[in-house]
């Protein structure tokens, strides 16, 4: 299993959780877990045609998964996968 | 008998050799002359010196000379006021195994009567060297750090969340000049975390009312106001005059037309944003680390990407993010330490975690990279389209 981190603003999706444990061998089997388990967060982050929107970045454990293989990026037991939608908050 | 301080001058005269100004000036001016050691006390070398001299008063000389001359063959030549400190002086160094020191001939006041070039150190008042001292006590900031805040400019967007504790410590650090972009005016609303702002500054623009609490804290400080929303029509005059800019924005388009400017006007980035109980962190330098848009090559639709007015925020997390903005800021003005470039901190309060990842620059980057078409667009119809039509606003496939 893989934790993953919960975003602020996708943590109502999952129970108000800031980790979750997903299961798969990928970055991209374990966030399909993710939304599986709780398919609100797949409506956020997933296209209709079930790629990862452009504005979800995805870090395993310290690096982002772009520059990694992204969906493919093997990840087991031990990593952390960080799911970061940028914030605009800052001033009101 | 015991020598007196003529014998000892007349002693000293007979090892060390002197060194008339205008035989040595030319050396100086090019740039090669000897190290020249000034051994006076702070007082006189604060009236002047001679140009590229290193200040060892007479008391600090055994202990400090090693970490300026280097190897004992080092050329110094000793200058005090008028050729007799600095005879002595070269003795001590003889003795301490240098071999090739002279002594200034009539020293500073012959060096000056000559009208050869003089350097007038650039010092802190005695009122400031007060207020920073404990500034100056750093190593890696000392007076001429402090100096260099003071001569320092930087513009923060927004005097809200974010801006009002970056710009309260800048103010309280010297930063010479401090410009507030903000539109809006205090709320009732924003005084839990807003703390530059006050109750009875009410409804005062926010830029004014930080000038105020500014003027209060460090009446030294100048606060340029700028009562309006950052545009693409005025962000490139706004930024060029300013060395770092703190980001307190709110919204997404703000805060890309932001990245794209500090790119333009090369003018490095301090970024923070904020969320509840969470923060993050950056420092964008331009064309050395990654980008803004390196990080977030689009930013989410509203829904994913609530303000904290629709969705809340703790009031001291603004403080906390608002001070690692002025920390960076203060790092970047300075050229000290590692800043954020390069990498992305996360702050998580309900867990008390600080995380870093890693943030490269994207080559492919549409505002950076190298076959980037960077111009300032219409960010708000880009920000709204994105998943859309965002490839066509902002060109982000360019
Ligand atoms: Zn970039």
């Amino acid at each position: 299993m893989t934790i993953v981190k919960i975003p602020p603003v996708l943590r109502q999706a999952v129970g108000g959780e800031r980790t979750v444990q997903a299961a798969g061998t990928t970055v991209g089997e374990v966030l399909g877990n993710l939304c599986d388990q709780h398919p609100a967060v797949g409506a956020q982050i997933l296209t209709p045609e079930g790629d990862l929107h452009k504005y979800v970045n995805v870090y395993v454990n310290d690096e982002d998964a772009r520059l990694l293989q992204w969906t493919d990026t093997p990840v087991g037991t031990g990593d952390t996968v960080l799911i970061l939608p940028a914030m605009a908050g800052g001033s009101r | 008998m015991s020598p007196t301080y003529q014998d000892l001058i007349a002693r000293a005269r007979e090892v060390i050799p002197e060194v008339e100004p205008s035989d040595v000036a030319p050396r100086v001016e090019a740039g090669d002359g000897p190290l020249i050691v000034d051994v006076r006390e702070t007082g006189e070398w604060d009236q002047g010196h001679l140009p590229g001299a290193v200040h060892i008063p007479r008391g600090f000389l055994e202990s400090r000379i090693g970490g300026v001359a280097g190897d004992t063959g080092r050329e110094m030549l000793v200058s005090c006021a008028g050729g007799q400190r600095s005879l002595l002086a070269a003795v001590t160094l003889r003795d301490m195994g240098y071999t090739n020191v002279s002594s200034l001939a009539g020293g500073f006041a012959r060096w000056k009567q000559n009208d050869h070039p003089v350097e007038v150190p650039r010092i802190l008042t005695p009122a400031q060297r007060s207020r920073y001292s404990r500034h100056v006590l750093i190593p890696e900031v000392g007076e001429e750090g402090q100096l260099k805040l003071l001569d320092s400019k930087a513009l923060l967007i927004g005097a809200g969340g974010l801006g009002s504790p970056a710009a309260y410590y800048l103010a309280a650090a010297g930063v010479g000049t401090i410009g507030l972009v903000d539109d809006d005016v205090v709320d009732e609303s924003n005084l839990q975390r807003q703390i530059i702002h006050t109750t009875d500054r009410v409804g005062m623009n926010k830029g004014e009312s930080g000038r105020e609490a500014i003027r209060a804290l460090n009446p030294e400080v100048q606060v340029n106001v700028h009562p309006f929303r950052v545009t693409r029509d005025n962000v490139l005059d706004l930024l060029s005059g300013y060395d770092v800019v703190v980001d307190g924005a709110d919204n997404f388009p703000t805060r890309y037309l932001l990245a794209d400017a500090a790119l333009m006007t090369k003018t490095p980035l301090v970024h923070a944003s904020i969320l509840r109980f969470e923060g993050h962190a950056s420092v964008f330098v331009p064309y050395d680390g990654p980008c803004y848009r390196c990080l977030f090559p689009e930013p989410p639709p509203p829904d994913l990407a609530p303000s904290c007015g629709e969705a809340g925020v703790l009031g001291v997390l603004c403080g906390v993010m608002g001070n690692i903005q002025a920390t960076e800021a203060i790092k970047v003005l300075l050229g000290i330490g590692d800043t954020l470039s390069g990498r992305l901190l996360i702050y998580d309060a309900l867990g008390m975690t600080f995380t870093e990842l890693k943030v490269r620059r994207d080559p492919d980057c549409p505002s950076c990279g190298p076959a980037a078409d960077l111009r300032l667009r219409d960010y708000e119809a880009w920000c709204a389209g994105v998943g859309t039509h965002a490839s066509e606003v902002a060109g982000a496939t360019a």
